[in-house]
């Protein structure tokens, strides 16, 4: 049996009891991811942390609150600089979402079977981060409480969606992303859930995993459509990953604002998605692993392969920065030349200089394999890029837009104290909604794990 | 047929590892029963063989619920902009068939994940949250690491005495009734 999947994990309490023998693999992996849920330890560092995100989150919300009644101006943005930090924490938030399908659909379909582990977090993520990212558009809008009006539906004022804006399709591309995102976790937790569910004591916890669980019972023809149902699912997430991600950079594109309007952007904005999303996803495990001692789930096989991943989105975005300096030149465009030179030395230059140190230098340092297998290493690794991709981002925007065609048009962005709660406050308010899923949902996908242990016993 | 039997739902056992348990659904189909179910704690390969299941619907459903969710978006799509409210933005087409493609797009892929997920659980008769198989003590094992073969007590061939021989001589860790 490799070391990837446990083998020293006890059960807990009374259950050993049912066992004659030594605890079958598949009763540890059991026993230890829905003990998690069931008979929670250490609360202490849970409480602290939930009550600080919890925190933050009410911060935010509270701006929200002040957003609606009084309006943008509360942020630092003006014109020309009317996209900001809004926009920024959007893409960011969005690009964290991506890697989280990525690495559970396009993971399954390629049958990496390393995934197991650390697919649930993932995907975790991504349905929490895409959330979050879909509240800044609207936030965003002047009156956001007529967001809606992106919708189509037959209203006495004939106001139809612009079809040919891009911003339209975004909206289209979220929603139909977050349905996914949201069914393909919630289906693959099934099978979890009743694991829960049958595990449980507690009748309260009984009738919360058992309406949760909707009744699984692990027939073989339910499970024959399950694992149908999932790689369809998964085939039709990794297209899906892409066009959303692709049409966030056509938001870009589709302007004439030099230093967005590029070809490039669409695969360039998924580039910087997967890299920002691998990021988080360390970010995550990294900690859980160690908290929940899961170390013989989440191995140092998965980090390394992590931190690859990393190392190879982090070539391909250094490959797009290098090619954007590249097609500024080759189009001979003055504005292109002037806006590119500008990123490099204007006022947001240390912007630019951040971005590539964050995202270009430091992501070579997982050529080393000490380095990806060090998990601290790994977790500053991801933190820095994650916060290189926000700078990234907000490089993109910023700059292109604070020096327009003519120079009377010309303005910086200042953040405001309201902008800054609104880049930490949404990161608390992830933060608490991944504390109270780590409390309440399997952290791990169980039959995936067993199924592994059980097929390497068989080899 | 065995009348006194039918109000039970059938007789379990329980196996200890999904080669047992493969093996086990093969000898009852060669022994002619046809209400076998089997329940395992993750998909087992060449189960659904050996229940003799054949692929179903849902990559049909799948094709159907794409269609669907992309014809009904172009639908709005080509009423709004060249029917209901032409709008002529910078001189191109009412019928901008190329920029109407990507939500149709997106649509296609939502449709279809919306028809697999409902599919998959209509067709398992999901939500159902009570089964006579939830009364079997033993039966949150399958749940972790055990393996069932139940054969149902609908079935015509079905005669408890046999049944109960013919599951003992699979050896199994135990037999459970199944109450209905």
């Amino acid at each position: 049996m490799s070391s990837r999947h446990p083998t020293h994990i006890g059960t807990r309490g009374g259950d050993a009891s049912v066992f004659e023998k030594k605890p079958p693999p598949g009763a540890a992996v059991a026993a230890k991811v829905s003990g998690l849920v069931l008979a929670p330890q250490r609360r202490g560092w849970w409480l602290g942390a939930f009550g600080l995100s919890a925190l933050l989150s009410l911060l935010f919300f509270a701006a929200i609150g002040y957003l609606l009644m009084t309006g943008v101006g509360i942020w630092g943005i003006n014109i020309p600089v009317a996209w900001g930090f809004a926009i920024t924490n959007y893409v960011w938030w969005i690009g964290i979402g991506m890697a989280g399908t990525f690495i559970s659909a396009a993971l399954l379909l390629t049958r990496q079977k390393w995934r197991a582990s650390i697919n649930r977090s993932a995907e975790t993520m991504t349905v929490f981060a895409v959330s979050i990212s879909g509240l800044f558009p609207i936030l965003h809008l002047g009156r956001p409480w007529f967001f809606y009006w992106l919708a189509p539906y037959p209203d006495i004022m004939n106001v139809w969606p612009q079809w040919r804006s891009a911003l339209v399709w975004d909206f289209f591309a979220i929603l139909a992303y977050l349905i996914v995102s949201l069914l393909f976790w919630y289906m693959g937790m099934l099978p979890d859930f009743a694991v829960i569910r049958d595990r449980a004591r507690k009748r309260s916890q009984q009738i919360f995993y058992g309406l949760l669980a909707l009744g699984w019972r692990g027939e073989v023809r339910h499970w024959q459509r399950f694992e149908m149902a999932s790689r369809l699912l998964a085939g039709m997430a990794v297209p899906l990953v892409f066009s959303v991600h692709s049409m966030v950079g056509q938001d870009f594109a589709e302007g004439i604002v030099p230093g967005w309007h590029s070809t490039i952007f669409p695969p360039f904005f998924v580039a910087g998605a997967l890299f920002s999303g691998f990021a988080m996803v360390l970010i995550l495990v990294i900690p859980l692993r160690s908290v929940f001692g899961l170390h013989a789930f989440i191995t140092s096989r998965h980090l390394n392969n992590m931190a690859k991943l990393l190392l190879a989105t982090s070539l391909i975005v250094t490959y797009s920065y290098i090619m954007e300096v590249f097609m500024a030149w080759y189009s001979a465009d003055p504005y292109e030349i002037a806006i590119t030179q500008n990123r490099m030395s204007g006022a947001y230059a240390p912007v630019y200089w951040a971005t590539i140190f964050c995202n270009v230098l430091v992501p070579q340092v997982l050529w080393f394999k000490r380095i990806r297998l060090n998990p601290m290493a790994l977790f500053v690794v991801g933190i820095v890029v994650v916060i290189g991709m926000w700078l990234e981002r907000l490089m993109l925007i910023v700059t292109s837009l604070y020096r327009d065609f003519l120079p009377s048009a010309w303005g910086m962005f200042y953040p405001t104290l309201w902008d800054w709660i609104f880049l930490f406050g949404p990161i608390g308010f992830f933060a608490m909604l991944f504390l109270l899923f780590i409390r309440f949902a399997p952290v791990a996908s169980m039959f995936e794990i067993r199924k592994l242990s059980a097929e390497d016993k068989e080899s | 047929m065995n009348k006194t039997a039918i109000t039970h739902y059938g007789l379990m056992a329980e196996f200890e590892t999904a080669e047992l348990l493969l093996k086990a659904v093969r000898e009852s189909r060669l022994n002619g029963y046809q209400a076998i179910e089997a329940y395992t704690p993750f998909p087992v390969e060449g189960l659904d063989e050996a229940l003799g299941l054949r692929r179903d619907l849902l990559p049909f459903f799948a094709l159907v619920g794409g269609c669907l969710g992309a014809i009904s978006i172009y639908f709005v799509e080509y009423y709004s902009a060249t029917i209901n409210y032409p709008i002529n933005s910078g001189g191109r087409p009412y019928h901008s068939w190329l920029a109407f493609i990507p939500p149709a797009v997106e649509m296609a892929i939502l449709g279809a994940a919306l028809a697999v997920v409902f599919g998959m659980l209509i067709l398992n008769g999901l939500p159902k949250l009570h089964h006579p198989l939830f009364d079997v003590s033993q039966f949150e094992m399958a749940e972790r690491d055990r393996f069932f073969l139940c054969l149902g007590a609908h079935d015509p061939l079905f005669d408890e005495v046999r049944a109960r021989r013919f599951l003992e001589s699979l050896e199994p860790l135990s037999l459970h009734e199944v109450k209905g």
